[in-house]
């Protein structure tokens, strides 16, 4: 192995990147599962949040509707990097003050845990919209359908609502999961170690930017094809029943 | 043997084989009132067409009946349970609605089957979901409901890929899978092509051979005068005229009804 890149002249960049010290390429790696924990757990946050804002958007009250509009529009507004610089530090000073006040220690946060939230407030905000205008889009009749037969609206929302939905819902899904996977980067200026800070401190060390924001890089690409693969079976489920579009053009 | 009235159904006992009551039904929608006052009552096995011209509030009565139209004021009784009303007229008990909602099946103009499930998945939906009925039970009942529509080669198709009279009567199977005291048909062949219509009223004339309890609101006068026991013409949300089919198609009383008629009979 060592001999095939040493003929390609990468000998050097191979030995910078395994996963044993002195190489750090381990490092990467950690901070790529760092980034997918955490954009797993902000887009499973955001799609809990934004069903919840999509329903009462939908069939919420004159408050609820308002309030959900301002925080649509607030996260939607402010640039992800300042929202993460406010939600974090303040975020951890508030939870702070109220430990104090209850007569406890400073708690430290969680790094993982925080850039959940974080991220998870931001998704929501979008995912919202995405699965309110997917609500909208099924027809109102088979709704109606489950109705009329008695079906309570939970039952309904579960059981006819939702996986109608999904096929409208999945594009736009499937582009709020590769932005998450993508915003983890964000989380760098909070001092966050996932995968661009760590490759970060890699180039840093070594001098080998070209060679570690290269192969960091080469990590989010694989991310994102194979988040592709993924969705597309998503879809495909999705989609069941519904006839091909490739005849209709 | 079938009781209307038009305003003395207030005072009439509740009798056991009474299917539907309506009684004194108002409906506006904002400042335009669709149904001013319409009293309407069906016996166990009636089968009443409900006739009329566009706008006539037909299909808003039958849909005031399961609530899928909140009533502006009147009575509603289903096999002798009247529908808990708050004062402006929405279901005051939701548990109550839902459960009167399960005996009466209602078949739409565009069939509203569910599209992500097979016609199988739809037929055992409510009876499994919403009735508790165990899962190997309500599919073997779908399987002979289906082939009793017609569509038992179908069962693991999904509805895009069927025509309209298919998608209607598989509607239809849905419908009868919950064993409904009464079944509400809203202009089932409406949408329909010409050449579709005639298979799904053989189902429907089935159903009526069968003694099944049903309201039918329909544009087809041919097929309500054979199949009915009684005729209800609407006209701008009164009932204008009602009685045997003979009686309204052969002797009509009002001016409107004899216009009505000569116009699309």
């Amino acid at each position: 192995m060592q001999a095939f890149f040493d003929m390609l002249g990468l000998g050097s960049s191979a030995e910078l990147l395994s996963l044993s010290p002195p190489g750090w390429g381990g490092n990467l790696l950690r901070g790529l599962a760092n980034s997918l924990k955490i954009a797993l757990g902000a887009f499973g946050l955001g799609l809990v949040i934004g069903l919840f804002g999509a329903c009462g958007k939908l069939y919420g009250g004159k408050v609820t509707r308002d309030l959900l509009a301002v925080y649509t529009t607030v996260i939607r507004a402010v640039p992800e990097l300042v929202l993460i610089l406010i939600l974090y530090y303040v975020g951890t000073d508030v939870i702070n003050k109220i430990s104090e006040a209850m007569g406890g220690d400073r708690v430290e946060i969680n790094g993982v845990a925080a850039g959940i939230w974080v991220l998870g407030i931001v998704q929501g905000a979008y995912a919202t919209e995405i699965l309110r205008g997917a609500i909208q889009a099924v027809p109102v009749g088979q709704i109606e359908a489950a109705r009329s037969f008695g079906m309570p609206s939970a039952m309904t929302m579960r059981r006819i609502t939702i996986p109608a939905m999904m096929s409208f819902a999945t594009p736009g899904l499937a582009n709020l999961w590769l932005i998450a996977t993508k915003d983890t980067a964000l989380l760098a200026v909070v001092g966050f170690s996932e995968l661009t800070l760590e490759t970060r401190q890699a180039a840093g060390s070594t001098r080998a930017y070209f060679t570690f924001f290269l192969a960091a890089g080469a990590l989010y690409l694989v991310v994102t094809l194979l988040s592709g693969l993924v969705f597309a079976r998503i879809e495909n489920w999705a989609r069941r029943g519904q006839p091909s579009l490739k005849g209709a053009r | 043997m079938l009781h209307v009235a038009a305003s003395e159904t207030a005072a009439m006992p509740e009798t056991r084989s009474e299917a539907i009551r309506i009684e004194n039904l108002h409906k506006s929608f904002g400042s335009l009132e669709v149904l001013k006052g319409v009293s309407l009552t069906a016996q166990r096995g009636d089968v009443v067409a409900i006739i009329g011209g566009s706008g006539s509030g037909k299909s808003t009565m039958l849909r005031c009946i399961n609530f899928l139209e909140t009533p502006s004021s009147g009575r509603i009784v289903i096999a002798g349970e009247e529908v808990a009303m708050r004062p402006d007229g929405s279901a005051a008990n939701r548990r109550q609605l839902e459960r009167i909602r399960t005996r009466l099946a209602m078949v739409f103009q565009q069939f509203n089957l569910w599209t992500h499930r097979t016609l199988l998945e739809n037929v055992i939906e409510v009876p499994v979901h919403v009735l508790k009925i165990p899962r190997a039970e309500a599919i073997a009942r779908a399987h002979d409901l289906l082939k009793q529509v017609g569509l038992g080669d179908k069962a693991e198709t999904f509805p895009a890929y069927l025509s309209g009279g298919q998608q209607q009567r598989a509607a239809i199977a849905r419908a009868l899978a919950v064993d409904p005291s009464a079944m509400l048909f809203d202009e089932p062949t409406s949408a329909l092509d010409p050449e579709l219509v005639g298979e799904v009223l053989n189902v429907i004339r089935g159903l009526a051979d069968e003694g099944r309890t049903m309201l039918l609101v329909t544009h087809e006068m041919k097929f309500a005068r054979e199949v009915a026991n009684h005729v209800v013409y609407l006209y701008q949300g009164r009932i204008e005229e009602q009685g045997p089919p003979d009686q309204i198609f052969d002797n009509p009383q009002s001016e409107r009804l004899k216009q009505f008629l000569s116009s699309v009979y």
